[in-house]
């Protein structure tokens, strides 16, 4: 433990936390009313979207300020560090649960459900599968016909992609060498190429579900396959585009000469946080497209 | 900080002080007020539940609201009563037990806590909702394809159950966070009370379960709005998917709901034994244990569910296996009261009942953990009266003795002992009486969550529902022993106890509102 007790530093009352409560509140009730296609669903939540950006743009404006005017010392840094950590492992938690459901419905629940003769005489269960009153799944990245539906091949885009957010994961760890050596120029330049991938990732992403929903007769809707499929990778898209935007605040923070060698939990948070997007993708990749 | 120094003492006074609060006492105080309006909330619904059965045949509400109590009382007493309560002991307790000024992050700690009335809004809010298809009513466990169907009950649940998932993951973060980063020199690990122990294993299963639960949910939503077919398998989804999805979740819950609950007791027993816990690295490791057993035993929820015999048998004996590290932490307890100088304090009352009643609730768990005798038993009073033995006597009793522990040291005066003595042997009394009968209903086959009975069940529904209004009552008193000693009455000593050990007795009664501005010596 380090001895700095004495001088812990300890906040006074802050509105953010209730704000952005009120916040969120809002942007669920909306949503539960409009998927009920009640009232004004979507009018509450555009506002408790925009309450929820508004106040953790001033939340963490005002933990930015605190940071760089040397308010933190080594014991809440390490507060922030452990915090951040566990933060990604319950996000971890999130995907397994996902990646439990497919699992489940691939080993498990799909078999049983071709075995039986009870239920769908007649079904036999090959993964990608519709189920049996779904529409019946066909070669990879083909056109289909009615009542058809082709899965997403691995080797087109999203082999790509894997490149993509891998060489990401490289020019982070540049930037991070940067910091280190307190060299600037590297640090924005591995920045920029790092939202550049990003964003070129979600690009490609947003192709293929255009591409999967009009030729593909691959949709949310497209029995266990579908689901898992727009699910798992939606989730991840949806992670990326957070991360992108967390690097793009890094990379005004650095351009706005913030961090220091030894003083930059911020950036590590974001690059800890880059990673992890980039390891869910490596087990999306493997079983969601290729396997 | 000099800042922090000059204002030691110094906070906003009226409501501005609750809203905006980032310190550990303020936002504990609040997460034990929100669990005990919580508290009469649920146990309202108890208690519609229990008149209903008063006699065979509908007589007060129709079954569809019966389903939504039964659905209700459960989300609001796991979620609304028994978690905010341990986070309000820990938010009071684990800074001062560490030697900490306060919790490691004070601003994400106030939202923790404000999420919950805005998520329990979102779920009340329902039962006002009765022409939409009012409150959730396919039960806590929102078993698909009851959970698929329904009104928009359900829709509300799922998205407070988001809410209070955010809330617990970061309550959990800055539990885990201030345990690991904030002890006092020379406080390491192995001298942590028992609390902290316990608090610091549960918070993990938190981190672990919640998210799951979310991704649940999530999926459940998706089915029910957006076309997808996780649950359905006309799409090649599963039903049986959701209950190994939620379960996965919700046996680490219930454990989650009960390690705070051994922590408890692992204080209060020592003190009023007067003797030093027996076995405290065993205790340690049971939690560890109990928590770790708790990640793969959750299909025993499910066994009459049609799973291969290798899962049965599987998820039988590593429930079993469960009884071990409890079965030695009900030793160690007992072991500390043998031959201990005992006196039998409202506190000590509510731990020592703790201890024997989680034991019956923990053996008929283990009844419960036989596959074959749990065809027998699946879905019937049996195991209502089981999760009550284990979470009323077990968590709720836990609660009730803490709060007589610590509430001199909280509000600085004493609370009225006579009264606290009544309060113990009524809710005592009560919860057997409603409790225990409903063994015998079960093990006869009466189902659990039917309004409606045969008539050779009348007798034994009679007792528990005289005993639930007892039970329920009883509370009032508690109510107005706690509001006694937060007006006044005699000053509370730092030692409080004569047997207590530990640092919170080592500050004044009521502590200052920074705990430890400066690091204790830890011994």
């Amino acid at each position: 433990m380090s001895a700095a007790h004495g001088d812990y530093y300890l906040p006074s009352p802050s509105p953010w936390p209730l704000l952005i409560t009120t916040g969120l509140f809002t942007l669920a009730l909306g949503f539960v009313l409009m998927i009920n296609s009640v009232g004004a669903g979507s009018w509450l939540m555009l506002i408790g979207a925009s309450v929820i950006i508004y106040i953790m743009a001033r939340w963490f404006g005002q933990v930015i300020g605190e940071s760089e005017g040397g308010q933190y010392n080594e014991q809440v840094d390490m507060s922030f560090r452990m915090g951040m950590a566990w933060f990604i492992f319950s996000e971890v938690m999130f995907f397994a649960a996902f990646f439990g459901a497919l699992l489940y419905v691939r080993q498990f629940a799909g078999p049983w459900l071709g075995d039986t003769e009870l239920l769908w005489p007649g079904y036999d269960f090959n993964w990608p599968t519709a189920g049996p009153k779904g529409p019946v799944a066909i070669a990879a990245d083909t056109i289909p016909g009615a009542n058809q539906f082709s899965p997403m091949g691995a080797w087109g885009i999203p082999a790509i992609n894997t490149l993509i957010l891998l060489s990401s994961g490289v020019t982070v760890t540049i930037a991070h060498w940067g910091l280190l050596k307190n060299n600037r120029g590297q640090l924005i330049l591995g920045l920029i190429a790092t939202v550049a991938l990003g964003l070129l990732f979600l690009s490609l992403q947003a192709y293929e579900y255009i591409h999967a929903y009009s030729q593909l007769g691959l949709t949310l809707k497209t029995g266990s396959y579908g689901a898992t499929f727009f699910m798992l990778t939606g989730f991840h898209g949806f992670h990326v585009t957070i991360g992108t935007i967390m690097l793009m605040v890094i990379l005004g923070r650095s351009i706005k000469g913030h961090f220091r060698p030894d003083h930059h939990f911020a950036f590590e948070a974001v690059a800890w946080y880059w990673h992890f997007v980039d390891v869910v993708w490596l087990f999306l990749f493997i079983f969601v497209y290729w396997l | 900080m000099a800042q922090a120094q000059a204002h030691h003492d110094e906070h906003p006074t009226g409501i501005s002080r609750w809203l905006f609060t980032t310190n550990h006492k303020d936002i504990g105080t609040l997460y034990l007020i929100l669990s005990l309006i919580m508290f009469f909330v649920g146990g309202a619904m108890a208690l519609v539940i229990r008149a209903e059965l008063w006699q065979p045949g509908l007589q007060i509400v129709d079954p569809h609201f019966f389903n939504q109590m039964t659905t209700m009382h459960a989300l609001i007493m796991v979620f609304g009563v028994v978690m905010p309560a341990f986070v309000g002991f820990a938010n009071w307790q684990i800074p001062m037990m560490l030697g900490a000024p306060d919790m490691a992050l004070p601003r994400m700690n106030n939202w923790s806590f404000w999420i919950l009335p805005f998520a329990f809004t979102l779920l009340g809010s329902t039962l006002f909702l009765q022409g939409q298809g009012g409150a959730p009513s396919a039960g806590w466990t929102l078993y698909p394809p009851l959970a698929t169907q329904g009104g928009m009950g359900t829709d509300f649940a799922i998205l407070s159950i988001h809410m209070l998932g955010i809330s617990s993951v970061l309550g959990a973060i800055n539990i885990v966070v201030t345990i690991l980063n904030m002890r006092a020199p020379g406080m390491t690990l192995m001298k942590m009370p028992l609390f902290v122990w316990t608090w610091l294993i549960t918070a993990y299963l938190l981190l672990a379960v919640m998210p799951v639960f979310a991704g649940a949910v999530t999926m459940l939503l998706a089915d029910r709005h957006f076309g997808t077919h996780f649950f359905d398998a006309a799409g090649g989804g599963d039903p049986v998917l959701w209950q190994h999805v939620f379960w996965f979740f919700g046996h680490p819950e219930v454990y989650i709901l009960i390690l705070p609950a051994f922590g408890l007791a692992s204080q209060i027993i020592p003190t009023f034994a007067r003797k030093p816990l027996f076995g405290y690295d065993s205790m340690v490791y049971a939690s560890a244990s109990i928590a770790f057993l708790s990640f793969i035993v959750w299909a025993h929820h499910m066994f009459t569910v049609g799973m291969p015999a290798a899962g049965e048998l599987f998820f039988m004996y590593a429930t079993m296996l469960i009884a071990v590290p409890t079965g030695v932490k009900v030793f160690n307890w007992v072991s500390t009261m043998w031959r201990g100088s005992m006196t039998f304090e409202t506190p000590m009352l509510f731990a020592v009942a703790f201890v024997f009643l989680f034991t019956i609730g923990g053996l008929s768990g283990l009844m419960l953990a036989i596959a074959p005798a749990d065809f027998q038993y699946h879905d019937t009073y049996f195991v209502v009266a089981h999760f009550h033995y284990v979470l009323v006597s077990g968590a709720i009793f836990a609660i009730l003795g803490g709060t007589y522990y610590w509430l001199p040291k909280w509000t600085g005066h004493m609370y009225n002992e006579t009264l606290g003595k009544w309060h113990f042997w009524l809710t005592a009394i009560g919860f057997n009486l409603a409790f225990f009968p409903q063994h015998f209903l079960g093990l006869a086959g009466m189902p659990r969550r039917i309004p409606d009975y045969a008539l050779q069940f009348t007798e034994f529904n009679q007792w528990s529902t005289v005993g639930a209004f007892i039970l329920g009552f009883a509370q009032l008193l508690f109510v107005y022993v706690v509001w006694q000693a937060a007006k006044g009455g005699q000053k509370a000593t730092s030692q409080v106890w004569e047997g207590a050990d530990g640092l919170e007795w080592t500050l004044p009664s009521p502590p200052p509102y920074h705990s430890f501005a400066t690091p204790p010596k830890i011994k």
